[in-house]
């Protein structure tokens, strides 16, 4: 079908209000520029004109101390607490996922698993993940056993992936719950078995739902691979201290900070984008 | 800018609305004045539904005035919650908030944004509910009813704020048959009432009983508009007679 020519060329009113909403947008921008600009104003004289800036300045934000503390933490940081997450949080994936797909089973045979994943969650998320690290670390190396390792590392890493195994396996679980039953009706509908209804339809729409606190408890895990340092590993928030205590001069503290957060605004903006992007794509009318 | 008519509850002059370069709407002129049954119909994509949504300002218009009650509402300095809360809106597919039940659905809008009473909103809620069949429904929540019974709880959400226009968008295109009777009969019974309404609508039978006006769009434009008799029996264009053909049969 032939369009017809295109002639149209907006109305006097219409100009009129491109006018009206440009000038709106144009306050809007104003507004919050100055709310911006006054409130970091505000945070930033707060802070600078309090009575133990100097000292506080000195101690913690010291150019020196941070060019001196920076190659020993970032070798620490790299080795153990990158290390750490990045592995830990794919076992900590499948892991939570195994446990919430055995929570929502329906089979009768998987009866003992399910008691298994229940009792798993309720105690795994009850102990203090700093008392799990401990137990593990000090107390798998005591039992003496045989063709069992006693790295530090290996047992830190079991006591992340079990604590924030079972956070994470609840929150999957949520996610799998919020799908609207007709889903599985119109999965069974098609033929698919449990198993495939979960894996093609239910799941991949709950995990998408639940981005946001899955990203929360990474980013979590990501401050809470410090704990492994406090059972003795040499990790960054460890040689920070040990350049805090070598040289009296905290900014080693706040290199590590630094570090932590540089690792997680990205990933939190990728995941904000890849929703975003999902959004757009299923949702009409979203904006 | 032309006058509006003293009287003319509604009336909409070149809109035009555009997704990107393509344009949905194109020179749509329409007047609709109190106790008015206006009934847009038209094949899937020829704008029936957008045309609604721009009244109620859920989109914006790229062209054109639409003036409600007297006063331009295309205005961005408009305040749309406040134009809204005198237009009603049901949608095809119901839209009933489903973690309320039905009375709760009803009494939401008229407590939380026109700060009725508790006690009024419910008792005027009841009344409705008990007027459309559902008086039985009321503590029910949406999902645990039928299409039919979620349709017309959707309705009497909708006329629970007392709109002075009611917007229908297809109203009835998720039902099966045997309920869009069920639906279309208090459709009817509201037009009965005089209550003035704009909808979109797949149901020519009940266009052709009901309306005061047809409009038939096509490609975004009002192609024709008129009073039934005249547009069912004696289109003046080709396009609607072929539509009409192939609709009715």
């Amino acid at each position: 079908m032939s369009e017809p020519v295109e002639t149209w060329q907006p109305s006097a009113r219409e100009r009129e209000r491109q006018a009206v909403r440009r000038s709106l947008r144009r306050r809007a921008l104003l507004v919050s520029t100055v709310a911006t600009v006054a409130f970091f104003a505000v945070v930033w004289f707060g802070t600078v004109s309090s009575p133990g800036w100097p000292s506080v300045k000195s101690t913690f934000f010291n150019w020196d101390d941070a060019k001196a503390a920076f190659p020993s933490i970032w070798h620490a940081f790299w080795t153990y607490n990158v290390k750490l997450f990045l592995i830990g949080e794919v076992l900590i994936l499948i892991l939570a996922l195994a446990v919430a797909l055995i929570r929502q089973s329906r089979a009768p045979v998987l009866l003992p698993l399910r008691i298994v994943a229940v009792i798993y969650t309720d105690l795994f998320r009850g102990i203090p993940t700093i008392l799990l690290v401990f137990m593990l670390a000090f107390g798998i190396p005591a039992l003496n056993l045989q063709g069992v390792t006693n790295s530090l590392f290996f047992w830190g890493l079991v006591a992340l992936v079990l604590s924030y195994g079972a956070y994470v396996a609840e929150v999957i679980r949520a996610g799998i719950e919020s799908i609207h039953p007709s889903q599985i009706s119109s999965a069974d509908a098609l033929g698919l078995s449990r198993f495939q209804a979960m894996r093609y339809v239910v799941v991949p729409q709950g995990v998408r739902r639940v981005i946001p606190p899955l990203l929360n408890d990474f980013i979590s895990l990501q401050k809470d691979t410090a704990l492994v340092g406090a059972a003795g590993l040499f990790d960054a928030l460890f040689a920070a201290t040990d350049y805090a205590n070598f040289h009296f001069n905290f900014t080693s503290y706040t290199v590590v900070a630094l570090y932590f957060i540089v690792l997680t605004i990205p990933l939190a903006r990728f995941t904000d984008h890849l929703q975003h992007r999902a959004m757009e794509r299923e949702r009409q009318g979203a904006r | 800018m032309t006058h509006p008519m003293p009287d003319a509850l509604l009336e909409v002059t070149d809109v035009r609305k555009t997704y990107g370069e393509k344009v949905v709407l194109r020179d749509i002129a329409l007047t609709v004045e109190p106790h008015d049954v206006v009934c847009l119909i038209g094949s899937s994509g020829s704008g029936k539904s957008t045309l609604l949504r721009c009244l109620n300002l859920l989109e914006d218009v790229d062209d054109g005035v639409i003036r409600f009650e007297g006063r331009e509402i295309s205005d961005p300095r408009v305040d749309r919650r406040e134009v809204r809360s005198r237009m009603g809106m049901v949608f095809q597919s119901y839209n009933l908030f489903p973690h309320l039940t039905v009375l709760d659905n009803c009494v939401l809008a008229p407590r939380r944004v026109h700060g009725v009473p508790k006690a009024e909103a419910e008792q005027r809620a009841r009344d409705l509910l008990t007027q459309f069949g559902l008086a039985d429904q009321a503590d029910k929540h949406p999902d645990r009813m039928s299409g039919g019974q979620q349709q017309r709880a959707a309705l009497v959400r909708a006329l629970c704020t007392q709109p002075t226009l009611l917007l229908l968008d297809e109203i009835t295109a998720a039902l099966d048959p045997e309920l869009v009777g069920e639906v279309l009969t208090i459709v009817r019974d509201l037009a009965e009432q005089g209550t003035t309404m704009i909808l979109a609508t797949h149901e020519m039978a009940f266009a052709r009983d009901v309306a005061t006006t047809v409009c038939f769009l096509d490609g975004g434009r009002i192609l024709e508009q008129g009073p039934p008799a005249e547009i069912f029996t004696n289109p003046r264009e080709e396009r609607t007679r072929r539509f009409l053909a192939r609709v009715l049969g």
